[in-house]
């Protein structure tokens, strides 16, 4: 990297204007970035949502939309200029030189096309024949690790999951053996344990094949995980770079300082105080900037960062910001008061909802899919039960059938020692308002056509049977709590931002002053800085009105900070259930452990990560025995295979389902996160 | 049926004999059972022949025309769908364009009276009704179809087209697209196997939908052009009140609706392997 001689750079970017034409004018995106991939490295590029990532990455490839243009700088590859490449020269270079793989791999691969042949037309586009090309595929499938490539080679996308997909993609962007691989968001919607296999394996491969990577991620996780150097982008703008360890430790810019901030990290739990955020939006499209790009929301602002840009300055060889006061950075003061007054939660009285053996058996084409096998738990008033497991492992059917969408097959739920009845159409008025749901995407909660005041209104006359005048003062009594403005009543949702959107749906799941709110990954397709704004939302209104949550989330350091105890669920069973702290802290259950271990994080870690071989297994034939038993690194034998373990109280109220004592798993797991000490 | 004159004693004898003065549900029951055994009643209009002898040739003829018709639009409103389709933006795509749109807004009578000014009065290149002389060959059938046929292609035209150029565009756009330029293929490689497949799915969908729309047509150019076909037969039949004929054809014309969705839905299943597994498996 600080060799600067030609060919020794993957990739060089230099000065990159970028823009987009809208009604008519040019809107600037990227403003003069300038970066460097030695050759072998990989440089992780990290920003919040609209920041210009994807536009860089598009440019380097040469596919930017029909209305985007480089207006300015260069960009060179392997020592070659790649701006004025046309025609065949441009095709040469999209099939030797450089490979992207993006988000959402469903999409990326033909529907109606079989994998294999789309795998294959990657080599036929380097000249190989075509029986040679099909050979070549699989073993470029093999190599990316799946599992009998054969019959992949036949299938067609959908018949594919989504971590297979992506392999798949992946496979087809090393087939060049590329001098650049631009990753953009590769394992965004992905599940966390698919996640950590998707990015073993680049690691892998990226190790093997000395492959340089422009690796994009909105998740400083993600990144630190994956990547040697960093460079923060926003507004278009670089404006801080350096080595992955440097700016998590020691951040020169207040913009990253904030991204730091916001992420519930370290084992930051609700009581601790809220979460810090960062005030303010990005600036629009195109925005005439004259100052600092992000003086509209840096705390530490004054005149000068107003009128004058500063320069992206060293400040060691290899750590530079773009910042007037970067000594100063770490001393930004934080945007939320951190104070926050939590009622402790009270088990001795009855609890608010309880879950008795609840079971539910989904009737499919004549097999039977076993979606929850006999979950018991409690919900007391004012608390948050955090509800993790892989994608398929029943935590929406979960949800579902506590709200009456889906009736359960055995098993009651009771609300305040009330049986509640299966179906919602049967549910009281009372009972309607008392549970309550937040989705992961708000549209899906919100009409579209229909105000935000008329939204409201309207859930206020059927939750909490009020009109009139009544109902003005209360929907501007929420639209306070929720800290929207008066004037998004008035608009429409598509009008309205991501988070703001969230916001209004969780005003109108409020509107009857539910006593438990379920919350299904409210904030993943949310940045970090509005996750933590939504969170810390969601916190206030439980301090207030000492609602419950039942939260569901695969980002497990949100499920931390937002629980107060946590259910793990495996296979519609519950394999795990206690306080938050000491489901994480551990002693765990095998399985608790592998996906706490599949997390990127930035803190990093100590210790290896866990592997889980394979899919979770189909709920349509479960396991014998151990139902975790095909995929657990602590497997004892025979036992698990055929004995199915009862779930047991192992220490006050702390639950797990596992034939190793909790004493024996307390020594295993302690030597593990102890490399050094001697193995058992 | 025995015209504005008739006698009420007459008009009596006529209901009673044909059955029309019994309760409607008794009629409509009765019905149903002659279509159960295959017999759609005798016409209502002197010499009373059996119904389907009238609607045969009918359909044979209406079938002729719409095939006709559909030969001419699909080729053409597919082509210039994906010639728009992939020049989206330019002037090609706005000329086809704004041509489809018009085309279609113009209701089909005019569009016929249009042709038959000029290619019949003006030109004199082709006959002005489409009915040709019993024992005609193909050729001059052909010649006699071309009006009407275009007459209803015009109409279509833009419908299909747009379609297919938003099919086009969309495919364009897909993450796949992008893909598939980003393994350096060729744009005709590109097109031909990624974005055209994918693409023309609605536009089967669609003209799959059209055949109603093709029926409904079928009147008025049938009616302008004095052509004998199903349309024509109908629109008599109510005029003159002849309810089994009307009835019958009306069946008849939604058998035939069903019939063309279903082979389309087929077709569109044949292209599209997320459908064609899922009923596999
Ligand atoms: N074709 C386009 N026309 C106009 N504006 C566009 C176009 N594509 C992207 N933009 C805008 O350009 C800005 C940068 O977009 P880009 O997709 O590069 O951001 P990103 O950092 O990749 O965001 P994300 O994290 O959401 O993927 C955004 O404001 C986006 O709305
Ligand atoms: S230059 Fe000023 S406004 Fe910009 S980040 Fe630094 S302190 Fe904040
Ligand atoms: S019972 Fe056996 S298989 Fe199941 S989690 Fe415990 S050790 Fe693993
Ligand atoms: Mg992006």
């Amino acid at each position: 990297m600080s060799s600067t001689e030609p060919g020794a750079t993957a990739l060089h970017v230099a000065d990159l204007d970028v823009s987009y034409r809208v009604r008519g004018k040019d809107r600037q995106v990227l403003r003069g970035v300038t970066l460097e991939v030695a050759r072998g490295e990989s440089y992780g590029l990290v920003g919040e949502s609209g920041c210009g990532k994807s536009t860089a990455a598009l440019a380097i490839v040469r596919y930017l939309p029909r209305n985007g243009a480089v207006s300015a700088g260069s960009i060179s590859v392997a020592g070659r200029d790649v701006l004025d490449l046309r025609g065949q020269k441009l095709r040469e270079y999209r099939a030797r030189t450089v490979s992207m793989v993006y988000q959402n791999p469903g999409a990326a691969l033909n529907p109606s096309i079989r994998v294999g042949s789309q795998v294959a037309e990657a080599f036929t586009v380097l000249g190989v024949p075509g029986g040679d090309a099909t050979d070549r595929a699989r073993d470029a499938l093999d190599r990316v690790q799946i599992a009998d490539p054969g019959s992949v080679m036949r299938r067609y996308p959908h018949q594919l999951s989504g971590g297979m997909q992506q392999r798949a993609l992946i496979a087809m962007a090393l087939a060049k053996n590329p001098e650049l691989l631009i990753l953009d968001e590769p394992t965004t919607g992905l599940d966390a344990t698919v996640e950590a296999e998707v990015l073993d394996l680049v690691s892998q491969l990226q190790a093997e094949l000395h492959t340089s990577v422009l690796f994009i991620s909105h998740n400083l996780g993600v990144i630190s995980k994956m990547c040697s150097r960093v460079g923060v982008l926003y507004a278009g703008r670089l404006v801080e770079e350096g080595p992955v360890g440097t700016i998590l430790r020691d951040p020169r810019h207040p913009y990253t300082v904030g991204l730091l901030r916001c992420i519930p990290r370290g084992g930051v739990r609700k009581d601790h105080g809220r979460l810090d955020t960062i005030p303010g939006f990005l600036p629009s499209l195109g925005a005439e900037i004259t100052g600092c790009v992000f003086a509209d929301r840096c705390a530490l602002a004054d005149d000068r960062c107003r009128a004058e840009e500063p320069r992206l300055d060293k400040i060691t060889p290899v750590h530079a910001s773009r910042c007037w006061h970067h000594d100063r950075a770490a001393t930004l003061p934080r945007a939320e008061i951190a104070d926050l007054e939590l009622p402790a939660v009270d088990r001795a009285g009855a609890p608010l909802v309880e879950l008795a053996q609840l079971s539910k058996v989904f009737k499919q084409r004549g097999h039977e899919v076993h979606a929850l096998t006999e979950v018991s738990a409690a919900i007391w008033p004012g608390e948050t039960l955090g509800l993790v497991g892989e994608s398929g492992s029943g935590k929406t059917t979960l949800a579902r059938t506590l709200l009456g969408i889906v009736p359960p097959t055995a098993g009651t739920a009771l609300l305040e020692g009330g049986e509640l009845p299966t179906r919602y159409q049967k549910r009281s008025r009372e009972e309607l308002r008392a549970l309550q749901i937040v989705f992961q995407n708000p549209d899906s909660a919100l009409n579209r056509r229909h105000s935000v005041r008329r939204i409201l209104l309207r859930s206020l006359k059927k939750l909490a049977g009020v009109g009139g005048s009544v109902a003005e003062t209360r929907m501007h009594d929420l639209v306070e709590r929720v800290r929207l403005t008066e004037r998004t009543l008035t608009q429409k949702p598509v009008q309205l931002s991501g988070g703001l959107k969230q916001r209004v749906a969780i005003a109108r799941a409020f509107a009857g002053d539910p006593k438990l709110v379920v919350c299904d990954e409210p904030t993943s397709a949310l940045d970090v800085s509005v996750q933590a704004a939504i969170l810390n939302l969601l916190v206030e209104l439980q301090a207030e009105k000492r609602v419950a949550y039942l939260f569901i989330s695969h980002d497990l350091g949100v499920v931390r900070y937002i629980s107060d105890r946590i259910a793990v669920l495996y296979l519609g069973r519950l394999q795990e259930l206690g306080p938050a702290d000491v489901v994480f802290e551990g002693p765990h259950h095998p399985y608790t452990e592998a996906l706490l271990s599949a997390v990127p994080t930035v803190d990093g870690g100590g210790r290896d990560r866990i592997r889980l071989d394979g899919d979770i297994p189909s709920a349509a034939s479960p396991p014998s025995g151990c139902v975790f038993h095909t995929r657990c690194p602590r497997k004892l034998g025979a036992v698990c295979e055929e004995t199915e373990p009862p779930l047991v109280e192992v220490e006050a109220g702390h639950h797990m389902r596992c034939h190793i004592p909790l004493e024996e798993l307390r020594r295993l797991q302690r030597a593990e996160s102890q490399p050094m000490a001697p193995t058992a | 049926m025995l015209g504005p004159y008739a006698t009420e004693e007459a008009v009596a004898a006529y209901n009673h004999e044909h059955g029309t003065d019994r309760p409607a549900v008794v009629q409509y029951v009765d019905w149903l059972r002659g279509i159960v055994r295959g017999d759609l009643g005798n016409s209502l209009a002197p010499p009373e022949p059996p119904v389907w002898d009238v609607i045969e040739p009918a359909l044979v003829n209406s079938m002729k025309l719409a095939v006709f018709a559909f030969l001419i639009v699909v080729p053409f409103g597919i082509l210039g769908g994906v010639f728009a389709g992939l020049r989206v933006g330019r002037p090609t795509d706005r000329g086809i364009t704004v041509v489809g749109l018009s085309l279609a807004v113009v209701p089909e009578f005019v569009t016929g009276l249009v042709l038959i000014l000029v290619f019949s009065i003006w030109l004199g290149w082709l006959p002005v009704t489409a009915q040709w002389e019993p024992g005609a060959g193909a050729l001059t059938q052909v010649r006699h179809l071309a009006l009407p046929a275009m007459a209803l292609a015009i109409v279509l035209f833009g419908y299909i087209a747009r379609i297919t150029r938003a099919g086009v565009v969309e495919a364009l756009d897909a993450d796949y697209t992008r893909t598939a330029y980003l393994k350096g293929l060729p744009r005709n490689t590109v097109i031909s196997r990624h974005v055209l497949r994918n693409a023309l799915m609605p536009t089967i969908a669609v003209i799959a939908t059209q055949v109603g729309y093709l029926v409904g047509g079928l009147v008025a150019i049938e009616y302008l052009f004095n052509y004998q076909g199903l349309g024509l037969m109908v629109l008599q039949a109510a005029q003159q009140k002849d309810f089994t004929l009307l009835t019958a054809g009306v069946l008849v014309v939604g058998v035939v609706y069903l019939v063309v969705t279903l082979i389309a839905d087929i077709a569109f299943a044949l292209l599209n392997p997320r459908i064609r597994f899922q009923a596999a498996e």
